[in-house]
Formats: C-alpha cells, structure tokens, sequence
C-alpha cells in the first residue's frame, strides 16, 4: 500500500509523516507540490509544517498548488486524505472542510503534549480506535483556533464529523474544544495536533497517534475488498 | 534606470584627490587604523573601502580585542582524532561515525535584541543557521542561553516576550527542534539582555564544505533573498563603541535586520542540493558585514583575488548605492564558488526551490578583490587585508580594584533560616525565584518534534537527539554559563561554566567531545573588562585542555553593558557529546517509586555567588564553588559505567539553587515524591547541605536492589556518594526527614505560577489545560 | 497604471485577539477612550491598465481574503499614480 506525502515549500513535518506511513506497514511515497497527478497512491497526507512560510494566511497560497487540483478532485471520489496542522488549514483552505483556523487565543505558539479525545471511529483515518479513547499527542501550532459559524458547529456535532476534541484544557481557543473534523463522506479528515509526532515512545509522548496511519491502511484494504 | 547617477566615488577618483575629508570616525575607525588603509592602498580608499574596512576591522568582524587572547583556545587544544575542522572555519566540526560528523556553534545577537527584541533574536537563529550551513550540514538543531534584565522590570517584559517570539517564529518555521537554553534574569543585563543561539548540524563525514574562493574563472554566485538596506552599519554601530553612547534603542532602529524565515527554509534546501550533487566549489554565509565579509573572507581564504560587479547584486531598492550594497546584512544570502560547467545546474537547483542565484563575478588570480559598478572601480584591495590582517590589540588589562573586597564579603556569613520552618519557607521561596522557576512559559513557544528525532529537551539537563535511525546513534548538547560566579572569579567562573555543561552532557549518558563559547563581556577598551576576559579564556583553555575536549570554534562580544556598568563578565559554554545509542540515554527526573536516592560528589559550605545569596540577601560577594575538573571526569565517567551495567535509573545534575532545586525538579518531573534524609554531619547544617551550590555533583536514582553493584562503580573511581533515601509514589510529598515536608502540589504552584504571572498580561485569555 | 487597495478584516464576531491584545495595552499609553481594537490586512495592488473589478472581486474573494472569516472592501483611489 502506497500513501502519499505532499511537500509544499515550507514544509516541514513531511519526514515525520513518511516515517508514521512507514511504521505503519505502508510504502509512503513523496508528492511535489508541482505535481499535476498523485501516482496512484491509495492516500494522501498533507503534512504540517509552513508552506509558503504562513505568508497571508496559513495554508491560503498553498491550496492554490497543482497537486490540490488532484488532492481535491480524488478526495470527491472517496480518496482517503489527512490533514495536520498546516495541512489541515490548507483543507479549509481549499473548501474540502468547513470552517478555518485562526491563531491561538492567547498569542503565542505553544507546543505541548496534549490529550486529545476521539469522538468519531468512523472516518478512514480513525476507524483503529475506540470512540471517546483518549489519546495522546503534541500539538504545535500558533493557529490552531478552530472557528466556524454556529449552525456549522451544530451540524458538525448532530453529524458525528467531530473527529477528535482536546481534553484536559483546550491549548488554543477552538470553538467547542475542536481538535479535528471530517467530511461528510468521512474520507477527508483535518486534525491540529500531530499523530505523526506520536509514533516511537523513544522520540514522541506516546505511540497513540500510529492508530491514524494503520486506520487508513484497514481502510483501503477494506474497501479494496 | 534612473537617467541621473548619484556620485560614485571610484579608485581613480580617490587617487585624485587625496586630501577629501572622509567621515572614518563615524563609521568607527581610529585615526592609526584610517592610516594604515591608506598606507595599505598607496592613496586614500574610496566611499565604498571605506566601508569595507570599517566594517571589517570593526571589534565585531575582527576580534581585534580578543584574537591575542583566543589563540589559547587553537594553541593549547587537546588533540582529537574526531576534529575535522576547528578554529577558524564557520563552526567546528566533529566526527561522529565513519560516515557522520556533526557541526555545532553558539553566537550571540545581543544588541540588536535590546533594540527590536523579536527581529533581533530572530535574525540571530537565522545567522548561525547559516554558519552551520555553510559548513556543510543540515541544521537540526537549536538552543538558546538568554539573559535578562530584572524579572519584574517593565523592560524586561517589553524584551523577554519579543525575544521568545522571535526566536519560535524563526525556529519553528525553518522546523528546527529546540531542545533547551537558559533563561537568566539579572539587573546587570537591563540595558543589554545577552540573546546566544546555539546550532547544531548534521553532515556526511566526507562533505565537509569549505569557503576557499579556489580555481581563477571560477563564478561567484549570491544566492538567497535580495539585496536590501537592512542592518546598514549594523556590526560597527550597534556591536561596537557607538551602541554605548547612544543610549536609547529607538534611533538605532533602522540598522536592525529583519528575517524571512521561509527563504532561510529554501535556501537550506537548495544549498543541502548543490552539495549532495556536489555543484559548489566553496561556499559562505553572508552575516555581519554581509557581501564584504563573504567575498573577503572566500578569497583571502583561496589566497586568490575576485572581480565583482556589484549591479548584477539583485536589489529591493533600486536607489541603493556601492558602499550600501557592499555593507547591507540584508539576511537569508549565502555565497557560492561555482565552476562555469556547473552554474547552469545550480541556477536551475534554485529555480526549483523559487531562490534568487546571481553570478556577480569570478574567482581571479590577481590577489586582489576588484569590486566595480557599471564599469566603474569602486574599490580595489588586497582582500587579506580586510579579512585577515585587520588590526590585533594587546589591550591593557588590570584586576578590578573592588576585587579583593568582593571576594572578602563572603555569603558564608549571611544570616541563615532558622529551624525547620525558615527552611520549608525558603525553600518554597527558592522554587517560585525567576531563576529557578518554570520555563515551560518559554519552551511552550518553541516546537521540539519537528523531524523526529529529539529524545530529549527542556528540562532534560541537555538535549538529546538521535542521528541515525538505525543504529541509534546520536548527540547530546547542553549550554551553560554564570555571570555570577565569573564576576567573582572570571578564570574560575569559566572553568564552572564548561564544567556545568560537560556535567549536564555526562548525566545524561553521553561522553563529551567537543566545545563551543560564546563570551559576553563589556567593553574591552575597560582594562577592568580586558582583564576578565583574558582571566576567562585562560579558564577555558585550561579546563578543556584538562577534560581532554577540544574548542571548535566560538564567539566573542563586547560592549555588553547597562549604562556605564559592564555586565557580569558571562562565558557561555556549550558541549556536545556522542551517544553511541540514545536508547540508553539518562533521563532527568523520578521515574519509579522505590528507587534509591543517591547524591554523587562531595558537598561543601560554599553559598558565595549562590542563587539562595542572591534571592534572599542580594548578595553577591566571596568565592565562587570550588573547581574540581578531575572530580567531574570522575562523576562523568561513574555515571556512564552505571548506565552501561543497567544500574542507573535517572540523572540530574546539581546547579543553580543546589540540592534543594534538584530535589524539587526530580520530584516535580513526573510528579513523583521522595523521602530525603540529610547527613548528620553536613557542612553548614541541613541549610548549607541543601542550598550549597558545590560543584562536581549529581542526584541519580538507582532501581532497588542494585545499590550495592552501584556503590561499587562509585568506589572504583574514588567517586564519594551519599545514600540519601527513596523515591515515592505518584503525589506523595517531597519529605527532608526531620526537617519538613512539602506536598508536591504546593511546590508545583510555587515552581509554576512565577513566569505567566510576570509575562502574560491581565486580560489576555490564557488557555485552561493540566501540565 | 492604477493602485487598489483591498482592505481585508476578520468579520465582526470572529474573535481577534490581537485587537483584544491591543486595546488592553492602551491604559498603560494613557489612552482611555479607546473602547475597541480590530486588526486587519491591507493589500495594495499596482494594476496595468483600467483595473477590472470583476476580476479583482475573484480574487479577493478567493485567495487575498478568506470569506469564512474575513470580510473585504475594494477601493480604487481617483489619483491613482
């Protein structure tokens, strides 16, 4: 199984996505953001990171990269693609997720290890865990305040699309403790802290976020089934 | 094009007119030093020599106060079969395997920080970036001692947060984990807050990358950001002299440079491309003196000369003229020596990566650097006598006559907590202190993950990161420095500063190889200061050549002062050590009840330069902590036996606020408590025993059961330990037998309530959430 | 050759904690008749020729601002240079 990395200039956790891909038993392949077509990958990643070094506003130069035109089209056809951090913005972005992230309540950056509950099991990224399992994994970011109108919210929330909230203390503002959401189809997934980060207990605060990248491959090979 | 050329002072020109008044004061330049130029050139220099030299032989760029004192550092360095180059290169490089080296530096942007605290510490992480990749290397790390101003001065609260911020913005976006640093607060730094950023780089051991400007015909290619006015005069004015007078900051704004991280970004990507393909024949970063220093320094090195035209130089204001372009700090530029079949390739390398890549000139064998401007010679030198040859001062030097004073004002003397309460309320006291409190305030705004492979920072005594996947191998880095102690002892006071750093690598498992400095100093035209720096690079030189580990490289700033008050003479000294598996690193903090407490080294009444001095008495007097090289070497190489026999649990180094601290941290780590009981016999009671800051000592905990194989590996090295008592289980009180006793909960708002409180404005929303 | 200027702000009740951060300050300048701070973006764009606004409306919508959450004014200065 092939899942794709994209790298945008800017960049920067696009290593750490790869080695999670790796870890998880899959062969990730690296995307440009120049590029016109995917290779055939069965998943996509857009990784965190500042593509376009956060100019305007996260991820708003980015979604205008040759390779979203196929992120985006592939994604209507039930591709599946994960979203962190700056990859997420860049969802929003691109419209492929409601809502948007805007900076941190309180300012600064802040980097953190963060427990996070997953609320829904039934998207091609989270189907390896439990509803309501917490996990956890770091955050770090300076915009990661999740906004959106309230009857988006509401509607989020009565559809099972919240993916994942922050517990134990919100580290940046989200509205309604957001820390990740998902398309209606529940193949597109835009989640703020990092499962990448969280896949080695030598280097991360837990291996709990190796669930999102072992998820997709169940999903894939579900649906090849 | 403008149709109406400014004046272009040209050499043909200049050797008209030979009696043309020239402002060389204002830029900084003696008159000897202005003589000399125009002994060196045979007529006066041009507007834009003029320049060149005064921003080279600038304090900043020629270390002319400091180069008689630092040949030490190159004299008396310990050999080593790991050093692939030392001294004199951009940044030393250490070889970590057969096929990886590593590449490490620490440097100081302290003026331009006191003036725009967010650019200042900014660009300060940009340019040592660029050193570590002008070497050769993929940067993959940062650590920054910062220094400050009184905590609860309204200035330091305009500084510390701009400063923070600046150094997450420019970190974070280039995705360079940040494993640690110091924060410091004293008054001595009001007017001059001490920012050093320290990188670390990775490389193959074969692709070392040198700055020779070799091979006549060769092009010289600018490559990164465009051209701009930034930091104009920087290094001579706000590094030097003039910074002093001029008192407030708001007029020297306009010389501060301001970074782009995002380019820095594709200008590290672009250069790690033209090495593995092998497309550079020398490279240099432009930093402080920009395009003079870089193309000065690259033929001086080759011993060729260069013709420049500086109108290829692509600029952001087109009205710019010679001597602006010539001396711009412009950031996020580096330098390449480029064979012409090659230069196609490395445009279209940096095409991809959407960097600027100029060719501006060629490599000559003439030995002299001709820079022109449509045609016109604008200058024309020997480029050694810029870079290399610039003045050397044997600055006078004369013990601070308050010296033998001081130090006879011992802090041994200070009245002391009286019985057990005193001592539970000092202790609290202590804790919630800005120096030893909680930093999490600060090492929140940095990210420690990004790329994977950090296996330890903040508050670890010292950063670990792992360099090869497979084999686990990797480095540990710490960077510690006192100005303290150093003002009571400059040469003693260095010798504790590399001393704490090489025992915050050993804790941690590691066996330290290599040494960088940074030396904050005041002004050396101040015999006083010229004293203590000698004093503290003598220290240094000594302690290295006794601990057996090389100097790499360094950096130097003076005129570092609040007002006419030089700060605490501060050597900051960072060491890198090599973990053959970070697997088996030492991890700071309790990890499991029922551990045995042992307290290695051996304990002294010695409170003089002490945190606990300073914080209750404001006092600052007597001798600092006695050095003991070979006791560190000795505790150093115990714990490493230990580790390998599986007898060590945890490692925590004593320093500042002495066992009282550790203690505290230990427990507060993973929020397990201890129970402590203290020797009969202690050195000034149970007080002096906990709040003595001794140099030379550890807190480790040792798996139950194993105390016995562990008192051995002590007892071999002649290593004196202490068996002080047991770790408990999760929440239980940190319990000093017979004395006090304190729920962790308390100490844990003491530790953590003092920075958010002094940094956070009311109002401002602060996030809810558990640490 | 003509100068607009897009004006982006953040919609009225998305929250804006720079402007917060701001307003908060200014006691300390002794202003206090300040009651409210709100921060946004100003983008200045050198046009050849007539500026299509049509055009220009596209691409403030679609990448200068972001409709979630911002909202845009154009303007085209009578003396442009």
């Amino acid at each position: 199984m092939r899942v794709g990395v994209v790298t945008f200039p800017g960049s920067l956790d696009d290593v750490d996505a790869a080695r999670a891909v790796r870890l998880a038993g899959a062969e990730p392949v690296r995307l440009w953001h120049a590029d016109q077509q995917l290779s055939g990958v069965d998943a996509v990643v857009l990784p965190g990171g500042f593509s376009y070094g956060d100019y305007l506003r996260c991820g708003a130069i980015a979604r205008f990269a040759p390779v979203m035109a196929a992120v985006a089209a592939a994604a209507r056809d039930g591709l599946p693609v994960l979203g962190i951090c700056n990859g997420f913005q860049i969802l929003c972005e691109a419209h492929l997720l409601p809502g948007a992230l805007t900076r941190n309540r309180h300012l600064h950056f802040r980097s953190r290890d963060q427990r996070v509950r997953i609320e829904s099991a039934g998207t091609a990224w989270t189907n390896g865990y439990e509803p309501g399992q917490e996990i956890v994994i770091p955050i770090k970011s300076g915009e990661g305040c999740y906004v959106a109108d309230p009857a988006t919210l509401d509607e989020l929330a009565a559809t099972g699309r919240v993916v994942a909230r922050y517990a134990g203390g919100n580290p940046n503002g989200s509205l309604r403790d957001i820390a990740g959401i998902t398309n209606q189809a529940g193949n597109v997934v835009g989640i703020m802290p990092h499962p990448e980060h969280a896949v080695a207990a030598l280097t991360g605060p837990s291996t709990d976020g190796l669930g999102f990248f072992t998820s997709v491959l169940k999903h894939v090979a579900g649906a090849a089934a | 094009m403008t149709s109406v050329q400014p004046f272009v002072d040209t050499v043909g020109t200049a050797a008209e007119t030979p009696e043309e008044l020239q402002p060389y004061e204002e830029l900084g330049l003696r008159s000897d030093e202005y003589e000399r130029i125009r002994e060196i050139l045979g007529r006066r220099p041009t507007e834009s020599e003029l320049a060149m030299y005064a921003i080279m032989w600038s304090e900043h760029c020629s270390y002319k106060s400091s180069k008689v004192h630092l040949r030490q550092f190159a004299d008396r360095a310990p050999a080593s079969d790991r050093l692939l180059a030392g001294i004199g290169e951009n940044a030393g490089v250490v070889r970590v395997t057969d096929r990886l080296a590593v590449t490490f530096k620490v440097e100081s942007h302290n003026h331009p920080s006191f003036v725009e605290p967010y650019q200042g510490a900014a660009t300060g992480v940009g340019g040592i970036v660029r050193d570590i990749l002008a070497m050769g290397a993929r940067p993959v790390a940062v650590m920054d001692p910062l220094r400050f101003g009184a905590a609860d001065h309204p200035d330091t609260a305009r500084v510390l947060p701009g400063v923070v911020a600046g150094i997450g913005g420019y970190g974070n976006c280039l995705g360079l984990p940040n494993l640690g640093g110091e924060v410091v607060f004293d008054p001595g730094y009001q007017g001059n807050p001490l920012v050093n950023a320290l990188c670390l780089g990775v490389l193959p051991a074969d692709r070392l990358q040198r700055k020779a400007a070799a091979g006549p015909g060769n092009q010289v290619v600018l490559l990164g950001a465009k051209t701009g006015r930034d930091g104009i005069g920087g290094v001579s004015v706000l590094a030097s002299a003039s910074f002093l007078a001029a008192g407030d900051g708001a007029e020297q704004r306009p010389s501060v440079q301001v970074g782009d991280p995002f380019t820095e970004k594709l200008l590290i990507e672009t250069c790690l491309e033209l090495y593995h393909r092998e497309l550079v024949v020398g490279v240099q970063d432009l930093g402080g003196a920009g395009l003079t220093c870089a193309l000065s320094e690259t033929a001086a090195d080759a011993g060729t000369g260069m013709a420049v035209r500086l109108e290829l130089v692509p600029l952001r204001e087109p009205s710019m003229v010679p001597p602006e372009i010539l001396a711009s700090e412009s950031q996020e530029r580096m330098l390449l020596i480029v064979t012409p079949e090659n230069l196609p390739a490395v445009q279209q390398v940096a095409a991809t990566w959407g960097v600027l890549a100029t060719a501006i000139g060629q490599v000559t064998d003439t030995g002299r650097l001709t820079v022109t401007w449509h045609g016109q010679t604008v200058a024309d030198l020997p480029p050694g006598s810029l870079a290399d040859d610039g003045p050397v001062y044997a600055r006078p030097m004369r013990e601070p006559a308050d010296l033998v004073l001081l130090q006879a004002d011992q802090a041994e003397t200070l009245p002391r907590p009286a019985g057990p309460a005193e001592l539970r309320e000092t202790l609290l006291r202590m804790v919630a202190s800005p120096n030893l409190c909680d930093r999490s305030w600060v090492t929140e705004q940095y990210d420690r993950y990004v790329r994977g492979n950090t296996v330890a920072a903040a508050p670890e005594d010292a950063g670990v990161l792992r360099l090869d996947e497979e084999s686990g191998v990797g480095v540990a880095l710490s960077v510690d420095g006192n100005g303290r102690f150093a003002r009571l002892d400059p040469y003693a006071g260095a010798q504790l500063a590399l001393a704490e750093a090489y025992r915050n690598v050993a804790v941690a498992g590691a066996a330290p190889v290599a040494v960088t400095n940074c030396l904050n100093f005041g002004s050396p035209e101040d015999p006083n200061v010229m004293w203590q720096f000698a004093e503290a690079v003598r220290g240094l030189a000594d302690g290295c050549a006794e601990l057996g580990i090389p100097v790499t490289g360094g950096n130097v700033s003076f005129y570092n002062s609040t007002g006419a008050a030089a700060v605490n003479p501060t050597p900051v000294v960072g060491v890198l050590g090599i973990l053959a598996d970070v697997a088996t690193r030492v991890p700071t903090g309790f990890t499991s009840a029922g551990d045995v407490v042992f307290l290695l080294g051996e304990t002294r009444e010695e409170l003089s330069g002490s945190e606990w001095a300073w914080v209750v008495h404001e006092h600052l007097g007597g001798s600092p902590p006695r050095v003991d090289l070979a006791a560190e070497r000795r505790l150093g190489e115990s714990i490493g036996a230990a580790n390998e026999l599986g007898l060590i649990r945890t490692a925590h180094d004593l320093s500042d606020g002495g066992l009282a601290q550790a203690l505290v941290e230990c427990c507060l780590r993973h929020g397990l408590g201890a129970t402590v009981q203290l020797p009969e016999e202690s050195p000034g009671g149970a007080f002096g025993y906990l709040f003595s800051e001794s140099a030379g000592r550890a807190l480790v905990s040792v798996p139950l059961g194993r105390e016995r194989a562990f008192i051995a590996v002590c007892d071999e090295r002649e290593l004196p330990w202490t068996a002080l008592g047991v770790v408990g289980g999760p929440d239980t009180p940190l319990e000093i037998a017979e004395q006090f006793r304190v729920p962790l909960a308390e100490l844990r708002t003491a530790w953590s309530g003092t920075l958010p409180a002094l940094f956070d404005p009311p109002g401002r929303a602060t996030d809810s959430g558990d640490r | 050759m003509a100068r607009v200027v897009v004006d982006v702000m953040l919609k009225p009740e998305i929250l804006d904690p720079q402007g917060q951060a701001v307003a908060a300050a200014l006691p300390r300048l002794g202003v206090s008749e300040v009651t409210s701070v709100r921060i946004g973006r100003r983008v200045e764009l050198e046009v050849e020729g007539t500026p299509d606004l049509a055009k220009l409306h596209e691409l403030a919508d679609q990448l200068l601002a972001n409709p979630v959450i911002e909202d845009y004014s154009i303007t085209v200065p009578e003396d442009s240079p």
